[in-house]
């Protein structure tokens, strides 16, 4: 029983001391504030994949009071070492993301022209801002045929990130 | 017909909502890993830098401690160029050399006339243009020029410090700059910099460009900088409410003080300023104005002449860091401020590089990460025995493993870097299945080459480790401008050194090693061979990455 709590506890510091990394590189006044916009990539380099809704929420959380446009470190960190023990906001397996360009490309043919990549992701779901859109173009659109094979560009980003 | 095909209607667009969303989600995620990574290599880039700041403190602490010890060599052949005013003499030497320069026909380059007018500058920048360098801060000067128009007395410009150095075009930039002042002495105001300083530029490449540019006169160029360096204001006070200073103020800073220091005794932000006038009070005092520059630009607004500044005024001191790509190509944007009488100052963001800012966001942050990574295994192999020796430290069942925690205890400690060693650990070490380090693979994909084979490991870990501090010093030394200091020289700095660093070498090591690379035999030895045998070599499959850009 108490190694077990020894064990927690251990994890616990650990995922403390990686939550603290995480925070102080976005801390560039040194004051343990970040600017409320670099929440969501502290907590994606985490290793978590909330949606756009999910981190609304847990800014609402995290907050002050009276918003200031700045989080502090005391009231992330037993947010985020929840969301660590809890293992919430997987992110999504390769397969997964296979299966949905798969969804999108109706007519089965292995690729989405950049019309159709541009629709759906600045259209449907929680779309992507232009920039965003643009981004994403520049690395996946093959300039010949202006279109993305959607399972050779899966496959370069995971080595990409690996 | 018509309801169930609105149902499969809404199931489908249910379906291609999930999947979009699924698809946004991922791809989220994927460009906030890319942010993190680029802010990672942007921590490194900083820490180091800011450790290299106090390995600077450390080293100007050194040079009193060497002149106060130095007993072997004669004082006056350690004179550090201390000299203080000018006389009419030097000045009339100086003009005899500058007529004595012989510029042949064949050169090509801009020739100025003088009285210098505003075609000098056109001339210059004309000239200057060809010179299409991605690193150099040229870019960011035309591109300033381009934005906001030459300087001139309708147009002020203040440039606040740090001209020259990193860069591969600084005698350039400090050329624009100083015709531009001559044309314009009212309107363009220069401050000095913690760069503008003849001890930076050794480390820092200013002085190796000018000696590579200027074979003949290198050595002279360098001499005149430094007197121009020392003369540049250390402040400029816009309209008696705006103060613009590098390096910028702390909570302690006498105003009163900096505004009656003599600037011109000030060589270095690494020598103590010379005791021409026995005014104990004022000496003490430049030492502590001399070492509070440091590498980023402020500029401070203030109503009232106080000394100190009060919290309120505090909350109005403005930084800016003025120089793009300042550690890698696509590092940062660089930034200046427009200032107008009655309104209030106006911020700009740039950032030159065309090639870059059409890269992709993976591409930048691939080539900013390589290149932080690279600078910080130089530090880890430079302290491989101290670093080494703590692991096993930790390591109590001798299985060559530790947690990531103990791993990260360690480098930060032996390093002296505040980073974050976990998110990095994947790119510096190897990690089994289980989550632990196999600390020793800390220093798998780098070597430090040893000169000779005979020279002990921790030996030449440590001269490589030193050899920027241990450059500036020898240059130091060697008043002649020789390249060569003499074998008595060199074991007696090296005593000083060792008991001042507190580095734990056996002296007839390093003197055997002092005897080896006295390569021809007449008990002097070549500085700047010495040192350039202490390199890195990393491993060339780290330096080839795939570049996989478009999916062909």
């Amino acid at each position: 029983m108490a190694d077990e709590k020894d064990r927690e506890e251990i994890i616990v510091a650990e995922f403390h001391k990686k939550i603290k990394e995480a925070f102080e590189v976005f801390d560039h006044e040194s004051n343990n504030t970040v600017d409320v916009r670099e929440i969501g990539t502290i907590i994606r380099s985490l290793g978590c994949c909330p949606t756009e809704g999910e981190l609304h929420d847990l800014i609402a959380e995290v907050e002050e009071e009276e918003p200031t446009g700045y989080i502090r470190f005391e009231k992330f960190l037993p947010v985020m070492t929840e969301i660590l023990l809890e293992r919430k906001y997987r992110p999504i397996p390769e397969d997964v993301l296979l299966r949905a360009f798969e969804v999108l490309d109706s007519a089965k043919r292995g690729f989405l022209t950049k019309e159709e990549l541009i629709k759906y992701m600045t259209e449907e779901g929680e779309p992507f801002s232009q920039e965003e859109m643009e981004e994403m173009l520049s690395a996946a659109i093959d300039p010949e045929s202006n279109s993305i094979n959607y399972k050779d560009y899966i496959t370069m980003m995971v080595i990409d990130e690996n | 017909m018509g309801c169930s095909s609105s149902s499969t209607k809404t199931r489908r667009s249910e379906t291609s909502l999930r999947a979009a969303l699924i698809i946004q989600n991922w791809y989220r995620g994927y460009k906030a890993r890319l942010k993190a990574r680029q802010h990672y290599a942007l921590t490194i880039f900083q820490s180091i830098e800011y450790a290299d700041e106090q390995g600077q403190m450390q080293l100007s602490t050194f040079f009193s401690f060497m002149l106060e010890n130095y007993t072997h060599i004669h004082k006056e052949e350690l004179e550090l160029r201390n000299q203080s005013l000018e006389s009419e003499q030097d000045l009339r030497d100086r003009w005899d050399y500058v007529d004595s320069i012989d510029v042949p026909d064949s050169y090509n380059g801009p020739r100025l006339q003088f009285p210098l007018t505003c075609t000098d500058i056109d001339l210059l920048l004309e000239a200057f243009k060809e010179q299409q360098d991605l690193h150099g801060k040229l870019d960011d000067l035309f591109l300033i020029f381009y934005k906001n128009g030459l300087p001139s007395e309708r147009n002020p410009y203040v440039f606040n410090g740090d001209f020259v150095d990193r860069g591969k075009n600084s005698i350039e930039i400090l050329m624009i700059l100083c015709v531009s002042f001559l044309v314009y002495p009212n309107d363009l105001h220069l401050n000095r910099g913690n760069h503008e300083d003849f001890m930076m530029n050794l480390r820092y490449g200013f002085t190796k460009e000018i000696l590579c540019k200027y074979k003949l006169h290198g050595k002279r160029i360098l001499q005149i900088l430094e007197e121009l360096y020392a003369w540049l204001p250390i402040g400029t006070v816009v309209d008696n409410e705006i103060l613009v200073i590098h390096g910028g103020i702390s909570e302690t800073t006498d105003l009163n003080l900096l505004h009656r220091v003599e600037r011109n005794k000030m060589k270095s932000v690494l020598i103590p300023p010379a005791e021409t006038n026995r005014d104990h009070d004022t000496d003490s005092k430049h030492n502590k104005v001399g070492v509070t520059f440091n590498a980023h630009g402020r500029i401070k607004t203030n109503g009232s002449p106080t000394e100190h500044l009060t919290k309120h005024e505090w909350e109005q001191v403005v930084t800016i860091f003025s120089a793009s790509n300042y550690y890698e190509e696509g590092s940062n944007r660089g930034a200046y401020i427009k200032l107008c009488s009655g309104t209030t100052p106006r911020f700009f963001q740039y950032q030159v590089t065309k090639a870059t800012c059409f890269q992709p966001l993976r591409q930048r942050v691939d080539t900013m990460e390589n290149s932080a990574i690279k600078i910080l295994r130089e530090r880890v192999i430079s302290r491989k025995s101290d670093l080494t020796r703590a692991f096993q430290l930790q390591d109590h069942r001798k299985s060559g493993k530790l947690s990531v925690s103990q791993w990260a205890f360690c480098m930060e400690n032996i390093l002296g870097l505040n980073l974050p060693w976990r998110s990095l650990s994947s790119n510096l070490v190897n990690i089994d299945q289980n989550g632990n380090v196999e600390y020793m693979s800390s220093f798998q994909n780098i070597r430090i080459e040893k000169p000779v084979q005979e020279a002990h490991s921790t030996l030449v870990e440590t001269l490589y480790r030193y050899r920027s501090d241990l450059e500036i010093i020898f240059n130091a030394i060697d008043t002649d401008h020789s390249g060569l200091i003499s074998m008595e020289e060199f074991r007696a700095m090296w005593k000083l050194f060792s008991s001042h660093y507190n580095v734990l070498i056996d002296d007839s090591q390093v003197n055997k090693l002092a005897n080896i690379m006295d390569l021809n035999k007449d008990g002097s030895i070549d500085f700047n061979e010495f040192l350039k045998a202490f390199y890195v070599v990393h491993r060339y499959e780290d330096l080839m990455k795939p570049d996989v850009t478009n999916l062909g």
